[in-house]
């Protein structure tokens, strides 16, 4: 069984429609690269796949739990690392994830480790107003997993950090993949699609116009992969 | 597990405002530096007779209290905003009502604290006794009312573009019926009529409940967008 199936997700804000009919399967243990122009969906995805957002019509069920009627389950089983941290800066890195800690029913040791995860032990009692964007971003991660979920989705999350941030965030998610983590991150980087993805789908207005699933394996080269991303939002 | 305790979820919602709050003091500051401002202005504004004084005291504490939370619940809804602090905690394996009474718990106390802070100020500059026990009770109840509004209304309009007007445009009305009882009560109190502030009191308890029922109903609803 997949872990996340989606069928005929649409999503309407008043007439203007984001999502339309969209059908997605994604399996446990891959990472699939989410790739679209902007508007063409994928953040209305993401928050619809971790119940943010309410679905017009469709049905989404992940590791077996179907949303909205149990979506307290499927929570439990997502992490989210959104375009913005979804962390409280007045506060330090210990104490957010002491108080997510809370909220997600984990003990209190598991913070220690996801610091360590995350290369933030040193700065773990510091203010995160203090922190870099790089290490917010970091930090932002350490949220989302905290709770070990099954599937960690990911906004555009390299959004605003710089290189060498950008590659502490590849290894990390490297490893998540390579240890059996599910990974769905939403990017505009085709270079990075083709280096860290197992599996890339590309998104234009509301409909998975590409999925490598079903087409075949995707080129690994980035051009390659921009001209078929041309092509479809062309076709779509 | 698979959802948090409803309890425990909404204290850790509350603790951690509070410990984020008293860190920064950033509304409480905000808040109470508004609310002598206003007492000031409306003590010089109104140069009023001992009598009349006593009667618009009430009137004059709570309409500070109320644009004071105004002015604290937008603060703290921009702040949630820039963070997304509103969707880590809709993500969270929780009951929407736990996030709904965990803000409320946080917001009603740093109104009381205003409300506290502003009692014996207002004692000195209108020469009346605010402070009674009863009155403190009033204080806890008329609060408790503003905030239930005010964390509904917050999460609301959280996401549109203008926040920050709407805020009062919708609050203003709605907190009409507590700041009307709330008034009356301290009104009553001051004057040493026992069985009006208690029918006031009480009064102010059924609007209380009854809109906190609702407003935690209307939350979960809210909270699906």
């Amino acid at each position: 069984m997949a872990l996340i199936e989606v069928r005929g997700l649409t999503k309407t804000y008043g007439f203007a429609p984001a999502l339309r009919k969209l059908d997605l399967t994604v399996e446990r243990g891959e990472c699939v690269a989410l790739l679209g122009a902007n508007g063409s969906g994928k953040s209305t995805l993401i928050r619809c796949l971790c119940a943010l957002s309410k679905p017009t019509a469709g049905t989404i069920t992940i590791g077996g739990w179907s949303l909205p009627r149990e979506a307290a389950a499927v929570r439990a089983q997502i992490g989210l690392v959104a375009h913005k941290p979804l962390i409280y800066d007045g506060l330090t890195a210990r104490e957010n994830l002491a108080f997510f800690a809370r909220l997600y029913g984990v003990a209190s040791a598991r913070i220690d480790i996801v610091l360590e995860q995350v290369g933030l032990t040193k700065r773990a009692d510091d203010p995160a107003r203090t922190y870099s964007r790089g290490m917010m971003q970091r930090l932002s991660i350490a949220r989302a997993i905290l709770h070990e979920p099954e599937v960690l989705l990911l906004d555009e999350p390299y959004t605003g950090l710089d290189a060498d941030s950008s590659a502490a965030l590849d290894a990390l998610l490297r490893t998540m993949h390579a240890d059996g983590g599910t990974i769905l991150m939403a990017l505009h980087d085709f270079e990075r699609a083709a280096r860290m993805a197992s599996r890339v789908a590309i998104l234009a207005r509301g409909q998975i116009a590409y999925d490598s699933a079903t087409s075949g394996a995707f080129p690994r080269d980035p051009a390659a992969l921009s001209a078929i991303y041309a092509q479809m939002s062309v076709r779509a | 597990m698979i959802k948090t305790p409803f309890f425990r979820a909404a204290v850790a919602i509350a603790r951690k405002d509070i410990r984020a709050e008293f860190r920064s003091r950033e509304l409480i500051s905000l808040m109470g530096l508004f609310a002598l401002l206003s007492i000031l202005v409306f003590s010089f504004a109104l140069e009023l007779n001992r009598e009349v004084r006593v009667e618009a005291v009430g009137g004059v504490l709570w309409v500070t209290i109320l644009f004071a939370s105004i002015l604290g619940l937008n603060r703290s809804m921009t702040m949630e905003r820039e963070g997304g602090g509103m969707d880590a905690l809709l993500l969270a394996p929780i009951d929407r009502a736990a996030v709904f009474v965990g803000k409320l718990a946080a917001n009603g106390l740093f109104a009381l604290l205003v409300g506290v802070f502003l009692m014996p100020i207002l004692s000195a500059l209108y020469n009346v006794s605010l402070l009674q026990p009863v009155m403190f009770g009033a204080l806890a109840l008329g609060t408790f009312g503003l905030a239930t509004i005010g964390t509904l209304l917050a999460a609301l309009i959280g996401a549109t573009r203008a926040r920050e007007s709407l805020l009062p445009v919708l609050m203003l009305p709605l907190a009409l019926p507590i700041l009307i009882t709330v008034t009356r009560a301290t009104n009553a109190i001051l004057s040493g009529t026992v069985a009006d502030s208690g029918a006031w009191l009480s009064g102010l308890l059924v609007v209380d409940i009854v809109y906190a029922v609702m407003c935690a109903w209307l939350f979960e609803i809210v909270a699906e967008e």
